[in-house]
Formats: C-alpha cells, structure tokens, sequence
C-alpha cells in the first residue's frame, strides 16, 4: 500500500531540492556575469580600427613601434605587412625591439623573436601574437581588438 | 588514546579569566604544564593570529585613504604615507606583518607536521589549515597589486601570465582573473574587492574554526607521555600560567612589527608603466619558486603538474594516519630525525647542483630532437627527476628500514628544503634577464 503522506514528501522534497539546483546554477551564473562586468576591452568581434599612417612610409625591413596602441608594424622584405603584438608570449612582458641587433628582446626572462615574431631564443613557447592589417587606399590600417594566436 | 580536559574541581581556584564567558570559549579553563612552554609549539600559531589581527586593524584603516582606480591608486598611497597622521607607520605594519605572516605559517605547518599533530583527531585540522594557507597566499597575492607601482604592477602581470599555461581554460582564466587582455582598471577592482572584503571574512571564518579544532582535539599535541595523563596533577590554570605567557609573546610580536615598520616602512617604487616592463620582472617572492621552476620544466609542468602534485601530496600526508605512531615528538623517533636531517641535506646539495647543471651543462631539448616541448622540458626532465628520488629513497630505505610515517616524513622535509632552495634561488640569485648571479 501507498503511503499518501510519504509519497507528499518525497514530492515536496523533490521539488525543493530541485529548486534549489536551480538556484545555485542561478548564483553561479550571476556570479559569473557580476566578475565580467567590468572587463575593459571592446566586445568580441567589433573591431577597433587604428590608422597607422601611408604605406609608402615604412621603408621594406623596417620595425615601427605604435606604443600607443600596444603594437609594432613589421615591414617584411616582400613589401608586406606584420602587426605584431608586443606582449610576449612567455609570462606577458613588453618585448622591445632592437634595431642594432634586428631582434624583438623581452626584458622580463630575455626571450628573442625576429622581425616576424617567431621565436629566436626562449623561454617563449609561441611566436608574437598578430594583429589583422589591411592596407586600404594606400593607408595600413591595424585591428587593435583582435589578437591572433600563433602556435608555431 | 583521548586525552581530555579533567573534569573542573568542585572547588575551582579562583582566576582572572572569565572562563564561564565568551573568552571562555576561545581558550581552554585549564592547560597541560608540558603544553606551556615556549619550546613546545614556538608559539607560532599564536604568532600567526597577532599579525593577523594587526592585519585587519591597519588594513581597516587604510581602506579609508586608498583610492583603488589606476590613475589615482599610485597618488593616493602618496598621501596616505606623506600626509596622514602615522600614516607611513600604518602601511609599515601593514606590509611588515604580512611579510612575517608568510613566513611564520610556513613555520607552522613545519612545526605541525614534524611533531605529527596532522594524523588522527587532528587529520581535519590540516585540512582547515591548508585552507588557510591558501587564503594566506591569495590575500598576499592581490594586496601585491594595489601599491601601484611598477614592482607590482609588473610582478602581477608575470604571475597571472603563469595561468595561461593551465590547458584549454587558462586564457579564459586569465581573463576573468584581470577583467580583461591586460592589468588595468577592472583588475584593480577585482584585486581589491578580494582583498578587502572577501579575504577577510573567508580569514574570521577559517581561523574560528581552526582554533575551534585544536580545542577539540585537546589543545596542542603532547609527547606520548604526558598524553594519557588525565590524573590532572600536571595541569594548571590557564589564568595566569599560559595567559601571561600569550600576552608576552602577543606585545614583542607587535614591538617587532612596529620597530621594522619605522625602520624600514614599506617599499612603494615610481608609477606603473604599462609601457616599460623593468628587467628583470619578478613574481612577488612567495611565487619565486613556481618562476625557478619555470626556468628549467615546461610550463604546463613548472605551473600546472608540478604545484598540483605538491597540493595532493599536503592533503594526502593527513591520510598516512597510523595510529601506533609517536606522534607528539619532534621528528617521531631519533631513527626518523636521521633520515629528515639526511633527506634535508640532500636537497639542499641536489637542487643548487641541478640548478647550475641545467644552467650550464645540459640541455634536455637537445636530447630528444622532434619530439613536442611538452616531452622534450616537460615529461622528460620530470622522469629523470622523478628516478633521481626513488633512487635516492630506496638507497636510505636500505639503510635505515623507517617505517611508513617516517618515510612520508622525509619525503615532506626534502622537499620542503627544495622548495626553500628554489625560493632563495628566485630571490637572490636571479639577475638581469632571470641570469644566475651573485647577490653581492
């Protein structure tokens, strides 16, 4: 025989307990979006356009530094263009690029990169990050939002 | 086996200490005399707790001065230090306690497990108290931050740089550690909110219920000897014997705190510049040794496999429990102080050895050409490491036959030496561009 009382409580029971996972995946999800409420980039996919002056300007193998927007623009020997990032990729430091010796050096742990990013020395694990150029009407234009990660 | 308060005397002597009364509570109506002295527990959790609590009073006070925004944090420690009335002396006792407050836990946990107190009764105790390291760490951590200069505006920057290792979720972590790509505005929030007002409740909580544990466990632990004594002959009044003692300890750890606090106050270097990372960039001292290892294994090792098996090691040490053994004396027996003081002194040969070998000598990437970093600084050097040791262990096992908590014992002192050599190595031995050098 059914116990009506047992059944009541184990229904009520049930329906607690599974209010209660609600809540808590509520509290976790409210946590979540409380810590990335204050993150201080653009959202991911708008582009943030910076206008890094006329092609002709860069000579071919040359390395401009833009501290204002966190990057270097590489001119490579084909004419084409590298954005590289500044962040190195071992711990975070700004590597600096030394034009005496042709080579990005970072400060922090003297990890080296060439004038295309790739690693010369360690302990960086991965080439410098990019970021996406375009070259519209002559004028080299750098995507400051995105940054593409290269694993080799 | 329990040892227990006796049961109080129908004619209790008469004492300061209101023992019927909250303080009641948090100490004991009576104590061990074998417990009182000094060189029983060096005091070091009680220690603990004073710089704690100068913690929480100075660090209440400065919440009031400091302005936790990027562009005003730098200036607003300026004049908390130049025009607040003591207020240099208050970011000194600040500093300075927490500065000890590491390294006395440390001590402690050294104390606590040498004379065994972490197995049966007290196994949950560990536990809280591991808790409380992290806590230690994590405060230690993001008060590292809010000086604002470039010491801690580099120093956080390499560290949160070491989660992006952790596979699949580290950038994610990363990111939601900094609210963002880089050190910045939202950093400062989320770095300050743990600071000030997490932390020290998670402390309130964890310390409560770590000084609650030692009471129920019987106070401290003693030598084998004394602890089935409950005749109550060797117990005294905890008013005045161990009060005295407490409210001694408690005023020359506050002298000691304010004299370093006026000598030497606290240090706070020029503005960051997220523009000039200075060279070399350091990880404030108590990560020092994750950034040794960082210099010799793969990253996934030195930051994610390595500092995870010390974690499981601390919690598993609680479950080697064997209660035949002589806990409550230093190292368990003169057979088990031999083997920590060998065991110490081979890590303390071993690891600079290592150190300088790999600086100089060999290189583990060369010897497997083709294969995955991961292998080649990674798993490779572990093994080879990891061989070393078991060698090493079963050459003293031969010769001193320890038993079980013996041999975790001196697996526990061994590596602690290496872990202090790894830390002293990042702190004073490590130079411009992270190159070995002289300190002098």
């Amino acid at each position: 025989m059914v116990d009506p009382d047992k059944n009541r409580r184990t229904f009520l029971f049930r329906l607690f307990a599974g209010l209660g996972i609600v809540a808590g995946l509520e509290g976790i999800w409210i946590t979540l979006s409380t810590l990335g409420s204050q993150r201080n980039t653009t959202p991911a996919g708008q582009e943030k356009a910076f206008e890094a002056g006329p092609a002709q300007r860069f000579p071919v193998g040359s390395v401009t530094p833009f501290p204002e927007a966190g990057f270097y623009l590489s001119r490579l020997e084909d004419g084409s263009f590298l954005a590289l990032d500044r962040q190195c990729t071992h711990l975070g430091c700004n590597a600096a690029w030394h034009p005496d010796e042709q080579r990005f050096v970072c400060p922090c742990h003297a990890s080296a990169f060439d004038s295309r990013g790739s690693v010369l020395n360690g302990p960086a694990p991965r080439p410098l990050n990019l970021l996406p150029v375009t070259v519209d009407a002559g004028v080299v234009m750098v995507d400051t939002a995105t940054r593409i990660r290269r694993n080799t | 086996m329990k040892s227990r308060e006796p049961a109080r005397p129908v004619t209790a002597p008469r004492t300061l200490w209101p023992s019927r009364s909250l303080l009641g509570h948090l100490r004991p109506a009576r104590v061990p005399a074998v417990a009182i002295r000094f060189t029983h527990t060096f005091a070091l959790g009680g220690i603990a707790i004073v710089l704690v609590l100068l913690l929480m009073a100075s660090g209440a006070l400065m919440i009031f001065a400091y302005d936790p925004a990027p562009e005003r944090a730098w200036q607003s420690i300026v004049i908390l230090q130049q025009e607040l009335l003591f207020g240099r002396l208050l970011r000194g006792i600040h500093y300075w306690s927490a500065n000890l407050l590491l390294v006395v836990t440390g001590l402690h946990l050294l104390r606590v497990f040498l004379t065994g107190a972490y197995v049966g009764r007290r196994r949950r105790n560990w536990l809280v108290g591991l808790g409380l390291l992290l806590a230690i760490l994590l405060s230690a951590f993001t008060g590292y931050l809010l000086p604002w200069d470039q010491l801690s505006y580099w120093a956080i920057t390499v560290s949160t740089s070491m989660l992006t290792y952790v596979p699949v979720v580290g950038e994610e972590l990363r990111y939601i550690v900094l609210g963002g790509d880089t050190v910045g505005a939202a950093t400062a929030v989320v770095f300050y909110a743990l600071h000030s007002t997490i932390m020290p409740v998670v402390f309130v909580l964890l310390l409560s219920w770590h000084v609650w544990y030692v009471r129920l466990a019987g106070g401290v632990i003693l030598p084998p000897a004394q602890r089935n004594d409950t005749s109550g002959n060797e117990w005294l009044p905890f008013a005045p014997n161990l009060l005295q003692r407490e409210i001694a300890v408690a005023l020359i750890v506050i002298a000691a705190v304010m004299l370093l606090a006026m000598t030497f106050g606290a240090p706070h270097g020029d503005p960051a510049n997220p523009g000039l990372s200075p060279n070399p960039t350091k990880a404030p001292w108590y990560f020092l040794g994750v950034q040794e290892l960082l210099l010799h294994f793969h990253p996934l090792f030195a930051v994610v496999v390595l500092p995870l098996l010390l974690a499981t090691a601390l919690i598993a040490v609680s479950l080697s429990n064997d209660e035949s053994s002589p806990a409550g004396r230093w190292f368990l027996t003169p057979n088990g102080k031999r083997l920590a003081v060998v065991g110490s002194l081979a890590a303390l040969l071993l690891t600079p050895l290592l150190i300088l070998a790999d600086e100089y000598l060999i290189g583990t990437a060369g010897w497997l050409p083709g294969t995955a970093p991961v292998i080649s600084q990674g798993v490779a050097p572990a093994l080879l490491t990891g061989v070393g040791i078991a060698l090493l262990y079963f050459a003293l096992r031969r010769i001193y036959s320890p038993s079980r908590m013996e041999s975790v014992q001196t697996f526990f002192v061994f590596f602690t030496t290496v872990f202090v050599v790894l830390t002293a190595a990042g702190i004073w031995f490590r130079g411009e561009s992270m190159a070995l050098v002289w300190p002098w």
